[in-house]
């Protein structure tokens, strides 16, 4: 016996609208199924991961806090998914992007500088995620090395030239030792909009509805769309694969990168060795989920960021480990695949017959 | 062969499929005999596809019976048919671009090694006049060399019924009747084949029974040699297929395009590279360039396009400009249009609607695009256009591109380019496996444009059409263009023999 995948001659829209929810719901389940596994009961675990934390004024600013970084960069995400270009690395262009917009917060720190600070330090940040996400994409298009590889492998080096720098030059000569640099200043720190919600989630929305234009309605967006369809048929149009590629990839880094001095700057203050849950990998998820839509991606944002903060509200009521978060994050984003998988593919089991002579 | 009535190896009896309102079959009765050439005629859309792919287990029917050596047999996949003894040679390929010629070969025959998968591939090819190499990886391969590899893998399989879809489109009229006494050959040895084709001299050539399917039913099933051409067509289109109307050429010629001893490397291994190669298109006249698959012809269109540069400028002039480091946008602009082999995944998206696929190359323009904005209603309305100027039937109102059947996607394509008449049109192989009335309006197109004094470049394999409308033919072979000569002065003989590199030549004194 084996199984046969076919593709759907007509795939109802209906399904391809369905299919991120029901992955959902196998995932939850398949969760679920894992709690039990753990002796915790699935029902209490629901209600601590999806209830509690929705019931809770505290926790939905939370929610807005935890989903910024992830909608940014996974809208980030999207202009190279579209283009099928497999940009896994922004997490490190998140932090590069942290580094360099921190590095002119920590410079000035403690001198009246002017209202261009902040400004300054999120172009630096976007700046930053931008360049180093086109060092796969040059790599790409000068030697055909895979970005896929590269951009993965650069995360570790951006994360240890953050340790590094934090260790290193840039710790706290007042801190006690501790791996960190000294606080930034207030007016090199994003404000708050609404409570702990500070300007990035204003950003994460504009990012979101600029985006839907730019996909939707620009000559850029239709060239992503072609580019990721058909290669071939858009260099007849006359799209040069190697600027689509230059393009998606210095966009993908810059909203990477704006996330990293987002959350520095509007959530830790400082710059330390862990500045990131891994909301660069997890924002792969979420741009699935969402379907690569911009809207899509703000729904998905908000329920990954949940599970962030379920899975530490989990931690410490039901002594689960915080690596349940990661596990069902995981669990998550193969649901989606596969669920787009029988969206598009028929599935048959097929029993093997011998070919008879 | 015909002595009597002997039983049928199969019979297919009311077959119908429905796909929501549409009727595919329609109760369709088809029967072949042993030793048996049975032709299957009707236009793109008749229903043909779907009845062979009911028959290769590929799909189920709605309703309907399939009998085989007199026993009801359902046949549930490919793998069974298989099984059964029915071999199939699709019009659309199904190979790994990845894997090399023996691998794909190999794949179907899984009780074979690889090593007597390839000598047994050299026997069968060099007995059928389909020669290859079995380590070419199959990405580098022409449309023609790739049909040569599914026919083969069929032939390997030692089917009892083998089924062609178009099998002649990409060969030389030499291979093609090489391709015949193949056939004869294998009906002689017993075997059932039901040959697909729009082509009715083909028909007229080989079977003594064709069924004739419209709309889903069969119309006709009859001898076709008792028939004329024009009675099978007038069955095929459900009315009378006009002759495209010739024109005069014009007594002023002014150059549109020269291309001036242009090489090119080949691209890959087993790229064909393009050799000293120059060619001038007059307008108001059609330059037709022959060839068989594999020779230059896909190369050839990339450069004129420009989706590969010249390594000089001036290799390739439009209007005495050189354009030659010009890619496919500047050469837009300089009124000149394209239209590449690949219907689906070159000319056009294969998952965007029309309107998306008309923007493919009208992007430049000043209309549809504003500040790098879209004009959504702008496109809507030229897709429409496109539409309606050149019957392009659609099953919805903007359906994404693979749900058109091939002439109509075709017709398409080429009306996408033609509806902003462009001083200059090149065009690679517009007709291949295109109904007849499909393939009868794109020439008349081609004609009209010419007419209007524009210069087309037609880059074909189909001989008849070259001969119908080419003002001036050149040979492709080996990435070599050989002279252009008049229509006129061109013997299909000599043609055939060029297009095989062994009049080159003779053909020379041949024009003198």
């Amino acid at each position: 016996m084996r199984l046969e995948l076919t593709p759907r001659a007509e795939i109802s829209p209906w399904a391809r609208a369905l299919a991120p929810v029901a992955a959902l719901v196998v995932a939850f389940a398949l969760a679920g199924g894992l709690i039990a596994l753990l002796g915790r009961s699935p029902l209490a675990a629901f209600q601590v991961y999806i209830l509690g934390p929705l019931g809770d004024p505290w926790a939905l600013q939370e929610l807005a806090v935890k989903a910024t970084p992830l909608i940014l960069i996974a809208i980030g995400l999207s202009y190279c998914f579209r283009a099928n270009l497999w940009n896994i690395g922004a997490e490190g262009q998140f932090v590069i992007g942290a580094v360099l917009g921190g590095w002119l917060a920590l410079r000035t720190n403690g001198t009246e500088v002017g209202p261009w600070l902040l400004p300054a330090m999120l172009a630096l940040g976007a700046l930053g995620g931008a360049l180093y996400a086109l060092i796969p994409a040059l790599l790409r298009v000068r030697f055909g090395v895979s970005e896929i590889l590269v951009s993965l492998m650069l995360v570790y080096v951006a994360q240890l030239v953050l340790d590094y720098l934090v260790r290193g030059p840039w710790r706290d000569p007042k801190g006690f030792n501790f791996p960190q640099t000294v606080t930034f200043d207030p007016a090199a720190t994003l404000p708050a909009v609404a409570g702990r919600i500070h300007l990035g989630s204003v950003f994460a929305l504009v990012a979101v509805l600029a985006t839907a234009v730019v996909v939707g309605r620009t000559l850029f967006g239709y060239r992503l769309r072609v580019t990721g369809d058909a290669p071939k048929a858009a260099a007849f149009a006359g799209f040069e694969p190697k600027r689509t590629t230059l393009v998606a990839f210095a966009i993908s880094g810059a909203l990477a990168g704006l996330a990293g001095i987002v959350e520095v700057s509007g959530q830790i203050g400082q710059l330390q060795p862990a500045i990131s849950p891994g909301y660069g990998f997890t924002a792969i998820t979420v741009a699935f989920l969402g379907r690569l839509n911009p809207f899509g991606i703000l729904a998905a944002g908000l329920v990954l960021a949940l599970t962030f903060i379920g899975g530490e509200s989990a931690q410490i009521l039901l002594k689960l480990p915080l690596d349940l978060t990661q596990a069902f994050q995981g669990l998550l984003l193969l649901c989606v695949l596969v669920a787009d998988a029988l969206v598009s593919y028929r599935v048959r089991l097929v029993a093997t017959a011998r070919a008879t002579p | 062969m015909a002595s009597g009535q002997p039983e049928p190896l199969v019979a297919l009896r009311g077959i119908s499929k429905r796909y929501g309102d549409l009727l595919a079959n329609d109760g369709v009765d088809l029967e072949v005999a042993p030793g048996e050439i049975h032709a299957l005629l009707g236009e793109n859309g008749a229903g043909k596809s779907t009845l062979v792919k009911i028959l290769y287990g590929a799909i189920q029917p709605s309703a309907g019976e399939i009998l085989w050596q007199g026993r009801a047999v359902s046949i549930t996949s490919p793998v069974e048919a298989r099984r059964l003894g029915i071999g199939m040679v699709f019009q659309h390929f199904s190979l790994f671009e990845a894997l090399t010629v023996g691998e794909n070969v190999a794949v179907a025959l899984p009780d074979l090694s690889l090593r007597d998968v390839r000598a047994r591939l050299s026997q069968v090819g060099e007995t059928y006049g389909l020669a290859l190499d079995p380590r070419r990886p199959v990405w580098s391969l022409s449309a023609g060399e790739r049909q040569r590899i599914e026919i083969i893998r069929c032939l390997l399989q030692n089917p009892k019924l083998l089924v062609l879809d178009e099998p002649t489109s990409v060969l030389t009229p030499q291979e093609a009747d090489r391709l015949f006494d193949t056939l004869e050959r294998l009906a002689s040895e017993g075997r059932a084949i039901l040959y697909i084709s729009h082509r009715l001299e083909e028909v007229r050539r080989l079977s003594r029974r064709a069924t004739i399917l419209r709309q889903g039913r069969v119309v006709a099933t009859a001898d076709p040699r008792a028939m004329s051409a024009g009675d099978i067509a007038a069955l095929m289109v459900g009315s009378e297929v006009g002759r495209v109307e010739a024109h005069e050429p014009h007594a002023q010629r002014a150059e549109m395009l020269r291309v001036d001893h242009l090489s090119l490397p080949p691209q890959g291994l087993h790229g064909q590279p393009l050799r000293d190669l120059s060619l001038t298109a007059w307008r108001g006249e059609i330059l037709g360039i022959a060839g068989v698959a594999g020779n230059g012809q896909g190369e050839l269109f990339e450069a004129l396009s420009g989706e590969r540069l010249a390594s000089r400028p001036d290799a390739i002039r439009i209007e005495r400009e050189p354009v030659g480091h010009l890619g496919v946008e500047a050469r837009r602009a300089r009124s000149a249009a394209f239209v590449p082999e690949e219907r689906l995944g070159h000319a056009a998206v294969p998952s965007h609607a029309l309107t998306d696929n008309a923007l493919l190359t009208h992007h430049g323009e000043g209309a549809t695009v504003r500040a790098g904005l879209v004009a959504p209603g702008a496109i809507r309305t030229l897709a429409d256009a496109i539409t309606r100027q050149f019957d392009v039937r659609v099953p919805h109102r903007d359906p994404e591109a693979r749900r058109l059947s091939g002439g109509n996607l075709q017709k398409f394509v080429i009306g996408r380019e033609i509806i902003r008449q462009p001083r200059l049109l090149v065009v690679n192989q517009p007709t291949w496996g295109v109904d007849a009335g499909a393939a009868r309006l794109i020439r008349q197109a081609l004609v009209d444009l010419a007419e209007a004094g524009s210069a087309v470049v037609l880059i074909s394999q189909d001989l008849d059409e070259l001969f119908e409308i080419a003002d001036q033919i050149a040979v492709l072979h080996d990435g070599r263009l050989g002279p252009a000569r008049p229509t006129g002065e061109w013997t299909r003989e000599a043609i055939g023999l060029e297009m095989l590199g062994v009049g080159a030549g003779e053909g020379g004194q041949h024009a003198a």
